[in-house]
């Protein structure tokens, strides 16, 4: 079970957690013109990397904020994690 | 009865107390302390059970986890349980053990017959045999395989014992109380850290409770005990013995299996008998020791063969000796300590050494004390079948693969000792690679991957002082990183007997024209000749072998097969143990109980039920519950002998006759308020919100980005900046996480705010024709009227006293209203719901009648909404604005979304008038058409029309609307009906809504 660091409560564990996918794709903004290509990309794909990847996770039964959290897709190692305004680099 | 075998003085068991079992029916007795093992061995039986594939007699190999053997059906407590290992299942008063996998008893058995058709029973034997015909092996093969192959009898009786689940934080988790253990433990508690120190067996101490060494002029067991001790008077200290930590996850998470009572004779009913503990610890020392591996041999599985350190361990441990005779069989030293031990205790031991002849201190010792010592010498094979008689010895030439000279010599057991295998599941399990050490014939952990540290001989150092070292050392540097103190411990002064250079030799060779069994795992009766048949037909990767020979596999998971069996394969290669690699170590380390699985998680704690504040009504008017996630909600109150169908026809015919009340507590409740609240619900929802004015509800409907219909339900604007949204109850928990997702992520400049209100409500539809009457005669002072509070309206107005909240909202059809009160007052509205309605014929109705009502009128609801169907697919297309921008509006210009033949809601009725239709159907052209039959559709919701008295089915199809007026068939195989079926509109009863309206 992953430990997962709250940037609002702490390490808790990851039963508190649930996953939200790739925190790097962004909407399309609301109200403009989007190309079909851009929104199937948006909707659909997505990449499934063998190591570093940065993702969203809810503290649904916590803070219920949603969190950045960077980590091996391989090894489940967390290297950073964020609130959702900051950035991982 | 005396006790044959039992030392009269050794030992730690306490014989001031007598213990009675029975064993196959045998009434015996042991001692406090003792296991079933040592006290069956004490009482000279050694014959305990049959082996898996042959049933061959087999007896006790080891004297802790590592048995492979004696596995028994043991009970106990009021329980049976089976597969309980014999050298690890602790004596209590009234046990009662009995063999497995025998019959008709253990001294006979039937199934001994493979042993002797043994040439037809080699590896891959039941995959080769069994493969046809196909239709036998359900049947036949299969269950005949299992009862020839089962080991014991699971109960079928409800476990009534207690099990518990604990979460518990530690600076430093440390697995295994032997001398590295304790030496970790202790230093990192004299560093302030909070340590837990795991034993698996109930005496602490490890191999320093059976090793001729002294500490500091203490014997080996005394030093244990003076820093358990010490330990257990430190508050930041947790010390457990019967604890095994069995796994090693993620983050360093570990798993802990804890037998908390089955060695108590008297227990609290609160006393859990077994505890899980999930410990994230932020070190971890493995101090998990190693075990001893046998030197394989011709029927090496012969009951009275033993490991040599297990042999010690009865003697020293338990004060029983395993045989009188004994033939020690060694390729090192350590065996030596067993032979000393023997003489010590006046029996006469042969050691059988298959190195050359040499010296060092131990074999020095046993020299001087006259021990007949015979190197270049090994077991061919040992003689007798439930229990060695004599052993066929020979003198090795110098190339170990031939022999100089044969003999046969008498001996009641043979203690075998082919070097030591370090325990690196949990290290493997973590992560870590691990690496081959030449020196010690066996792998050892590599790189850290977590935070875990293997010290002693889990790390494969084999003295007690580099063990105490590496244990005092790593237990300071690590808690001292974390609690930033650093205390100096002195590390104490050893005494121990130095060992030589063990011999690598792991096989006796055979001689000409002999064959007898040598096997490599005795729990899956692998035997040598099975693993090269595997080799011989193509196996390669030490994986595909494993899977093939069943080598290293079942409860004791290969702890003394893995590196023999890995040894053959690379002799038989000829490449190195390190190109074989090894077969992943999986948890857990040692058989645990579903029991601790699953903890107190059973029954009424399976998962929460939640409950409405009527409930207690509901249940004493004879309500039938239903489940809705973890909600109970009325599916129908039965009166007198009703079934189901007649009881939600007759509270939906009222509904649609007088009125009736129906508990909506359930429905998901979501609150919102913020300036930007109608923008963002002009988002969320397909349909237009910027002009809803304050005391208006409006049905919306709300998607995912891919166009798919999410959830339906309606919003409400209680005041300027303040709405009330209610969700299905089945997705409420997801519609507030999306709308959470997009105002945290997506549209952060957006001030709104979210937060579930669904247990701070009770609601309460009430429906009917009837609904107005009854309503003002609930609100006495308030205009009720269709003009005052019209269709989509809303009222707060006091309810006798209690604030409340009127929706003129509907999902029958119906005139309908909801009313919702806080919780704490539900239960006094439903009340006096039902005492003011009973003038209009009012009835509580249930889920069922509910779902009657919504299909006739053709409402859509899960079984539509099934995350397959986009808006124009269930005729919700005029909720959808072209002129605003929301949730998956992009995707609804797909082409596959706007084909002609796309599905669409449709209604069904059947020809016949009678036959319901299974929900589930599909829709075929020809009901009689070879299979596939091409499927045109499928039914989503049936019911029985109350309006029209006949069923009425709504239904997915492909080009839904032009089949209107056509003949299908409606087909279910799984109920075997084939119902012939008319296409009609999906708006079965009051088409054009004017009931709601009314």
């Amino acid at each position: 079970m992953l430990y997962i660091k709250c940037p609002y409560c702490g390490l808790r564990a990851q039963k508190e957690f649930s996953y939200g996918g790739d925190a790097t794709v962004k909407r399309p903004n609301i109200n403009e013109e989007v190309s079909s290509e851009d929104w199937d990309n948006f909707v659909y794909m997505r990449k499934s990397p063998r190591g570093k990847h940065i993702e969203l996770w809810q503290h649904i039964a916590g803070c219920r904020q949603w969190i950045k959290v960077q980590r091996d897709t391989a090894t489940h190692e967390i290297f950073q994690t964020a609130k959702v305004t900051e950035e991982i680099r | 009865m005396s006790q044959p075998f039992r030392l009269n003085k050794e030992g730690l068991i306490n014989r001031n107390k007598k213990i009675s079992f029975t064993f196959n029916g045998k009434k015996l007795f042991g001692y406090e302390g003792d296991t079933i093992a040592s006290a069956l061995i004490a009482n000279g039986i050694h014959l305990v059970g049959r082996s898996f594939k042959y049933h061959r007699p087999r007896g006790f190999f080891g004297a802790g986890v590592e048995e492979p053997n004696a596995k028994l059906q043991v009970e106990f407590n009021g329980h049976s349980e089976p597969n309980v290992n014999a050298t690890e299942m602790e004596l209590v008063e009234g046990l009662s053990a009995t063999s497995q996998n025998c019959w008709p008893s253990v001294n006979f058995d039937v199934g001994a017959i493979n042993n002797f058709l043994k040439m037809f029973f080699p590896a891959g034997f039941y995959y080769k045999t069994f493969m046809w015909p196909k239709s036998f092996w359900y049947k036949i093969y299969e269950p005949f395989i299992r009862k020839a192959a089962g080991l014991g009898v699971a109960s079928i009786e409800k476990d009534k014992e207690r099990y518990e689940h604990k979460f518990e934080y530690c600076d430093l988790l440390v697995t295994g109380s032997g001398p590295s253990g304790l030496a970790s433990a202790y230093a990192a508690a004299k560093n302030g850290a909070k340590v837990i120190l795991a034993e698996d067996k109930p005496r602490f101490g490890g191999t320093l409770l059976t090793d001729d060494v002294s500490i500091d002029n203490l014997s080996g067991k005394d030093w244990a005990e003076k820093i358990i001790t010490e330990l257990k008077s430190m508050p930041n200290v947790t010390v457990k013995n019967r604890s095994q930590v069995f796994g090693y996850y993620d983050h360093n998470m570990l798993v802990m299996f804890e037998r908390v009572s089955d060695h108590l004779e008297k227990k609290s009913k609160f006393t859990p008998r077994q505890r899980l503990w999930y410990i994230r610890a932020k070190e971890t020392i493995l101090s998990t020791g190693s075990i001893e591996r046998p030197i394989v041999f011709g029927n090496n599985d012969t009951p009275g063969i033993f490991l040599s350190a297990a042999a010690k361990e009865y003697m020293k441990v338990y004060g029983v000796l395993v045989g009188k005779k004994p033939l020690i069989f060694t390729n090192n030293d350590s065996a030596y300590e067993t032979a000393l031990e023997f003489k010590k205790n006046n029996v006469e031991p042969i050691i059988l050494d298959t190195r050359e002849e040499h010296s060092s201190e131990l074999i020095d010792e046993a020299k001087s004390k006259g021990i007949d010592i015979r190197f270049s010498h090994g077991v061919i094979v040992a003689n007798g079948y439930k229990k060695v008689k004599s052993a066929k010895i020979g003198k090795l030439n110098k190339d170990k693969n031939s022999f100089e000279k044969i003999e046969t010599v008498d001996c009641d057991c043979i203690c075998v000792s082919g070097f030591w295998t370090p325990s690196v599941h949990l290290a493997s399990q973590s992560g870590n690679k691990l690496k081959y050490e030449e020196k010690i014939d066996a792998f050892i952990p590599d790189k850290k991957k977590q935070h875990e540290t293997s010290v002693g001989a889990a790390n494969g150092s084999f003295t007690l002082e580099e063990s105490l070292k590496h244990g005092f050392e790593n237990g300071s540097n690590l808690s001292a990183k974390i609690t930033e103190t650093k205390t100096e411990i002195s590390i104490p002064n050893v005494n121990e007997k130095k060992y030589g250079a063990h011999d690598k030799f792991w096989c006796m060779p055979l001689p000409k024209n002999e064959n007898p069994k040598r096997f490599v795992d005795f729990q899956n009766d692998v035997s040598v000749s099975d693993i090269e048949i595997a080799l011989r037909e193509g196996y390669r990767s030490i994986e595909h072998v494993k899977r093939y020979t069943t080598l290293g596999m079942a409860t004791d998971q290969g702890r003394t097969s893995n590196l023999n069996g890995l040894q053959l394969v690379s002799n038989i290669e000829n490449k190195i143990v390190p190109e074989v690699g090894h077969t992943t170590f999986r948890p857990p380390f040692t058989p645990i109980t579903i029991g601790t699985i699953v903890g107190r998680e059973v029954g009424m704690e399976y998962m929460p039920t939640r409950k409405t504040p009527m409930h207690e009504w509901h249940e004493k008017n004879n309500a039938v519950f239903v489940d809705a996630g973890a909600w109970k909600r009325p599916r129908y109150y039965k009166q007198g002998n009703e079934t189901l169908f007649e009881a939600s026809k007759r509270e939906a015919k009222n509904v649609r006759e007088n009125v009736g009340i129906c508990d909506v507590t359930t429905l998901g409740k979501i609150d919102i308020k913020g300036p930007d609240a109608a923008e963002f619900l002009n988002r969320v929802y397909t349909n237009a919100w910027m002009k809803l004015p304050v005391g208006k509800a409006r049905y919306g409907l709300m998607l995912r980005e891919d166009g798919i219909v999410m959830d339906d339900g309606t919003t409400t604007r209680i005041s300027e900046n303040h709405y009330h949204m209610t969700t299905t109850t089945a997705q409420a928990a997801n519609v507030l996480s999306h709308l959470e997702y997009y105002l945290q992520i997506v549209w952060p400049e957006l001030n709104v705010n979210v937060v579930s209100t669904t247990e701070q409500w009770a609601g309460a539809a009430i429906a009917g024709p009837k609904s107005r009457d009854m309503l003002s005669k609930l609100y006495p002072d308030l205009d009720v009227s269709n003009d005052a509070l019209p269709f989509m309206g809303y009222k707060e107005a006091d309810f006798f006293g209690v604030p409340s909240r009127i929706f003129r909202i509907s999902f029958s059809g119906e005139l309908a209203y909801e009313i919702n009160v806080k919780s704490d007052h539900g239960m006094f509205m439903w009340e006096k719901m039902m005492e003011v309605g009973k003038e209009f014929g009012n009835q509580p109705y249930g889920t069922e009648a509910l779902s009657t009502l919504r299909i006739e009128m053709g409402h859509v609801a899960g079984p539509e909404l099934d995350g397959r169907t986009i808006p124009s697919d269930v005729s919700l297309n005029g909720l959808v604005s072209k002129k605003k921008d929301f949730i998956g509006k992009n995707s609804l210009g797909r082409e596959a979304f706007n084909v002609e033949s796309r599905q669409k809601i449709v209604g069904l009725i059947p020809i016949d008038r009678k036959s319901s239709i299974p929900e589930g159907s599909h829709i075929v052209q020809d009901q009689n058409a070879k299979l596939p039959n091409p499927k045109l559709g499928h039914v989503s919701s049936s019911c029985w029309s109350v309006e029209n008295n006949n069923p009425f089915s709504l239904a997915i199809m492909k080009d839904g609307k032009n089949m209107i007026g056509k003949k299908f068939f409606a087909v279910s195989p799984l109920k075997n009906k084939s119902i012939e079926v008319e296409v009609i509109s999906s708006h079965y009863v009051d088409p054009e809504g004017k009931r709601v309206r009314s």
